[in-house]
């Protein structure tokens, strides 16, 4: 029988140490609402959606009472909409009008964000691909909560270069389109290598092909309470390190796997995966950075950073995965910049760079993820920084990302506040030398030999 | 059988376990068993309950604790079992 200790430690987690379900994310697959009239599609769309999803909101908060453990966000995933619209979409406009449905449907049922405004292009682009990257910078300057992705490489396919060299553009066209609220809409774009098909988290989900018509995914988040369990074991050996993170993650998971059951019994759509990342926020306690500071190092992004971070994401995953049935999506630790506190502190102390941070995400999930640099960074440099990203994905058979922020009108050492989970940041120098001649060639670069494999 | 745990977390005072109880009671919910700590000062206590036979909803069982809770002075909550069984138990 359970004893008075675990209760009190469970409760402790969830009260003092920021544990928390970070999402319930339902994907929806649109694939039976494809029609060649714009309008019929957009009808079809919407009513699956808010069909689909009507009880989502509705089933977490009671969910999150019952249990006593705060879920966070209610979340919807759909098929990726330059698929979906292919056959219906002429112009930017027609994906624009898709947009502006999903943005109504997420309304009308409540979910905070709705990720799969998404092309995946890794060898090529099919002309309505295009043309739904093209209509991102409206879509996302027109809508509140609609989040895009575009998977622009594999391992087995290399990396599409003419397509990262439009996203320079399109990210910085997003830029402008939003320069209003500080460039708002590229914390709501981001681009991939190797996207899984059933990640949970935002910006990057998005409900693939391989997936059934509905599942249930869902995304946990406790750094605050793996860096308070190794406060209790300050100065011990690695060996002492790591058997603590295993153990703190595996109660970390559970609680992931718990509600992730207990929603798909309740809503009767299937259990999909338990994403195991430790996801930050900007709230004080809450944060990736602290726990590398706790292991030992002055700031993150001090010598010694990857390593604690190779062995964090390790040990994380080994602990997590007897925790959860089916453990997928993107599953390791998160080291966005501008929604974790210690990691803006590293930045505003110089301890962290570009640089550093593009080392780090060698060893974790997943990237680049919410870093603002100057509003004049050039469209090209801006497509050397993610061909740099996306073959670390491909070269390394994981995946990587990157959630740039160009803020037009800023420049290095001001501040941007994007509010909410999304935090706040200090501009990053970017790397003055240029790539134009390099990002401009044009084609495709190859899959590298060890992808081979038959 | 609906196991709920119930915890109270507060300054020790006279008559908690009690009033609890009688509410308890009140609502048709069965004490199967009853544990109690001093933490740091803190008076912690919990109880495993069994609300299958309960008169009410789990949820208005919930939100009429908390509500105690504040009349006294302690922090109360009711949750699912599972939760805790999947953190501790494998």
């Amino acid at each position: 029988m359970l004893n008075i200790f675990e209760v009190t430690e469970t409760n402790k987690m969830i009260e003092q140490e920021n544990l928390d379900v970070r999402t319930i994310t339902l994907g929806i697959s649109l694939l039976d609402c494809i029609d060649s009239n714009v309008d019929t599609l957009c009808d079809n769309i919407y009513n699956k959606i808010t069909t689909v999803a009507k009880d989502l909101v509705k089933t977490g908060n009671d969910i999150a009472d019952e249990f006593g453990v705060p879920i966070v966000n209610k979340r919807i995933s759909v098929t990726p909409i330059g698929l979906i619209g292919a056959s219906a979409c002429k112009k930017t406009d027609d994906f624009v009008k898709i947009a502006k449905t999903l943005d109504k449907a997420a309304k009308q049922v409540g979910v905070n964000f709705i990720g799969g405004y998404s092309a995946l292009v890794a060898k090529g682009m099919t002309s309505a691909e295009e043309l739904l990257i093209r209509s991102i910078p409206d879509a996302l300057a027109s809508t509140e909560r609609i989040m895009s992705s575009v998977n622009l490489g594999s391992t087995k396919t290399g990396i599409n270069m003419d397509a990262v060299r439009l996203m320079g553009d399109v990210i910085k066209e997003t830029a402008m389109k939003t320069k209003d609220a500080d460039s708002l809409g590229c914390t709501k774009l981001v681009v991939l290598c190797n996207a899984p098909d059933d990640n949970p988290f935002m910006a990057g989900a998005f409900h693939g092909v391989t997936e059934a018509d509905a599942i249930i995914n869902v995304g946990v988040s406790g750094p605050g309470v793996v860096k308070h369990a190794l406060q209790s074991v300050h100065g011990e050996s690695f060996e002492v390190l790591c058997e603590t993170i295993k153990k703190t993650a595996f109660k970390v998971t559970r609680v992931g796997q718990i509600v992730a059951k207990e929603a798909s019994k309740r809503l009767g759509i299937p259990f999909g995966i338990v994403d195991l990342s430790l996801a930050p926020t900007p709230a004080i306690g809450d944060s990736v950075a602290d726990i590398l500071c706790e292991m030992g190092l002055e700031y993150a992004g001090a010598p010694g950073t990857t390593a604690a971070l190779a062995l964090l994401n390790d040990q994380v995953k080994k602990g997590g995965v007897m925790a959860s049935s089916y453990v997928g999506g993107l599953s390791g630790a998160f080291i966005p910049v501008s929604e974790d506190q210690g990691m803006i502190d590293a930045a505003v102390a110089g301890a962290l760079t570009i640089e550093k941070l593009e080392a780090m995400t060698c060893v974790c999930s997943v990237g680049l993820d919410m870093i603002a640099i100057p509003g004049d960074t050039p469209n090209t440099t801006i497509a050397g920084i993610i061909a740099d990203e996306l073959a670390i994905g491909m070269i390394n058979q994981k995946t990587t990302a990157v959630r740039i922020i160009p803020v037009i009108g800023k420049g290095v050492g001001e501040n941007v506040e994007f509010g909410g989970l999304l935090g706040h940041a200090p501009i990053m120098p970017v790397n003055k030398f240029d790539c134009a001649d390099f990002v401009n060639r044009g084609g495709r670069i190859p899959a590298p030999i060890h992808s081979f494999k038959n | 059988m609906k196991k709920m745990i119930i915890t109270v977390v507060g300054q020790d005072t006279v008559g908690i376990i009690a009033k609890v109880c009688t509410y308890l009671a009140d609502s048709g919910v069965n004490i199967l068993d009853i544990s109690q700590t001093i933490v740091s000062g803190w008076f912690n206590m919990m109880m495993i309950t069994d609300m299958a036979a309960a008169n009410k909803p789990v949820k208005s069982i919930s939100d009429d604790l908390e509500e105690l809770g504040k009349e006294i002075g302690v922090q109360i909550k009711c949750q699912s079992e599972d939760i805790f069984k999947g953190m501790h138990r494998i």
